[in-house]
C-alpha cells in the first residue's frame, strides 16, 4: 500500500460500475483512544461486506482524498483517504493513516466477498 | 508449582504485553503453558510504523506474530478460536462457553490468566474474561483452577483493591521483549508513543523499569 494515486483509483472505480461488488467500509479512532486520554470518546464503525451498486464513483480532493459512491438509493461516502492498492486479488484498497501509520478509515472495494 | 497454565485472551498481543514476562517465567520453570487466542485482531488500527499491513493483510500478519511470540515465550501450545475482533460480546455465548470447558477439560490447568471481566477496557477483553470465568464456574469446585485476572482500566484500583499478584519479571525481561518485537506490527507504534521512536535493542533502564518490571494480577473469587 501507498501514496493514493489519484488517476489509477479513479480507473479501478470505472472498473467496478454497475457491478455488484463487496464493500468494507470502516472508521475508527481505536479502542485506546479515551484510555490513552487522545480523545473523550471511542468511536468506531463498520460494515464488512456490505453489497452494493454504484453508478458513479468518484475520489476527489488533493490529499487526503474523498471517495463517493453513488447508489440507487443512497451513498457511500468516505474522507481522510490517504493510500491506495490494488491487492493480489484485485480488490481495491482504500485507507486513510494518521501521522503514525495507524488505520483511521478505510474503504474497500471487492467483486468476491472478503475474508470473515 | 503449577501443572499447567492457560492463558486466555482475545487479541494476538494481549498475551505478550499484558503477561509476556510471568508466561515466561512459568515455560523457564519447566511448567507448560497453552495459549488461547480468541481472534486474529482483524480490526486493530495499528499496522507497523511505518505502517506495512493493510485491512486485509493484517489478520495474517497478526497470525505469524503471534506464532512468532508464543515461540519467543516458550508457549507450549497455542490454540485459536476463530472469533472475529470486536465481535465477542455479540456472539452467542453458550457456544463460547462450551468451547472454552472443552479446552479446560483438555488441559486441566491448574491456574488460568484471562481479564478481568469489567475492568479490562476493551469490549473484547471484558467480554472473553466473563465467557472465560463462567467457563470455569462450569466445573466443580474442587477442579476449579486458581485465576489470576489482568485489570487495567484507571479506576479497577479503587472498585477491587490493588492487585494480590504482583510477578516480578526482571530475570525474562530479553524474553518479553523479543515477544513484544515479534508483535512488530503493533508494538513498533507503541514503542514509538514511549520511546520516542522505534524499538530498539538499547532500551532505557528506566523504560524497562516502568513498562517490564513487574506484572500484576487479581485473584479472582467465585462468587
Amino acid at each position: 500500500m501507498g501514496p493514493i494515486e489519484k488517476s489509477k483509483v479513479q480507473a479501478s472505480l470505472d472498473a467496478l460500475l454497475q457491478r455488484d461488488v463487496y464493500l468494507h467500509l470502516e472508521t475508527t479512532n481505536g479502542a485506546y483512544a479515551a484510555h490513552f486520554q487522545e480523545s473523550k470518546m471511542v468511536v468506531g464503525a463498520y460494515i464488512r461486506n456490505g453489497r452494493v451498486c454504484f453508478s458513479r464513483g468518484v475520489i476527489a480532493g488533493d490529499g487526503p482524498y474523498r471517495v463517493g459512491l453513488k447508489l440507487e438509493i443512497g451513498w457511500v461516502y468516505a474522507e481522510g483517504l490517504t493510500d491506495f492498492e490494488v491487492d493480489s486479488a484485485g480488490r481495491l484498497l482504500l485507507a486513510g493513516h494518521d501521522d503514525q501509520g495507524r488505520l483511521a478509515v478505510a474503504l474497500e472495494l471487492s467483486e468476491s466477498p472478503f475474508e470473515m | 508449582m503449577e501443572r499447567h497454565v492457560l492463558v486466555v485472551f482475545p487479541h494476538p498481543d494481549d498475551e505478550t504485553f499484558g503477561c509476556g514476562g510471568t508466561i515466561a517465567l512459568f515455560t523457564q520453570a519447566g511448567v507448560p503453558v497453552t495459549v488461547v487466542c480468541g481472534t486474529l485482531g482483524q480490526m486493530g488500527r495499528n499496522m507497523g510504523r511505518p505502517f506495512f499491513a493493510t485491512r486485509e493483510s493484517l489478520p495474517h500478519v497478526r497470525e505469524a506474530e503471534l506464532e512468532d511470540a508464543c515461540k519467543a515465550l516458550g508457549v507450549q501450545s497455542l490454540i485459536k478460536l476463530g472469533l472475529r475482533d470486536k465481535t465477542i460480546e455479540f456472539e452467542e455465548p453458550n457456544a463460547v462457553i462450551d468451547r472454552l470447558e472443552q479446552i479446560l477439560r483438555e488441559v486441566r490447568p491448574s491456574l488460568v490468566l484471562t481479564h478481568y471481566p469489567s475492568y479490562a477496557v476493551h469490549p473484547d477483553h471484558n467480554a472473553l474474561g466473563s465467557l472465560t470465568i463462567s467457563a470455569i464456574a462450569r466445573l466443580p469446585e474442587a477442579e476449579r483452577p486458581k485465576v489470576h485476572a489482568h485489570a487495567f482500566a484507571p479506576e479497577c484500583r479503587d472498585l477491587i483493591g490493588p492487585p494480590d499478584v504482583v510477578n516480578d519479571i526482571s530475570s525474562v525481561v530479553e524474553i518479553k521483549l523479543a515477544a513484544i518485537k515479534a508483535h512488530a506490527s503493533q508494538s513498533q507504534v507503541f514503542f514509538g508513543r514511549i520511546n520516542g521512536g522505534q524499538l530498539k535493542d538499547g532500551i532505557s533502564d528506566e523504560l524497562k523499569q516502568r513498562f517490564l518490571k513487574n506484572e500484576t494480577f487479581w485473584t479472582y473469587r467465585f462468587g
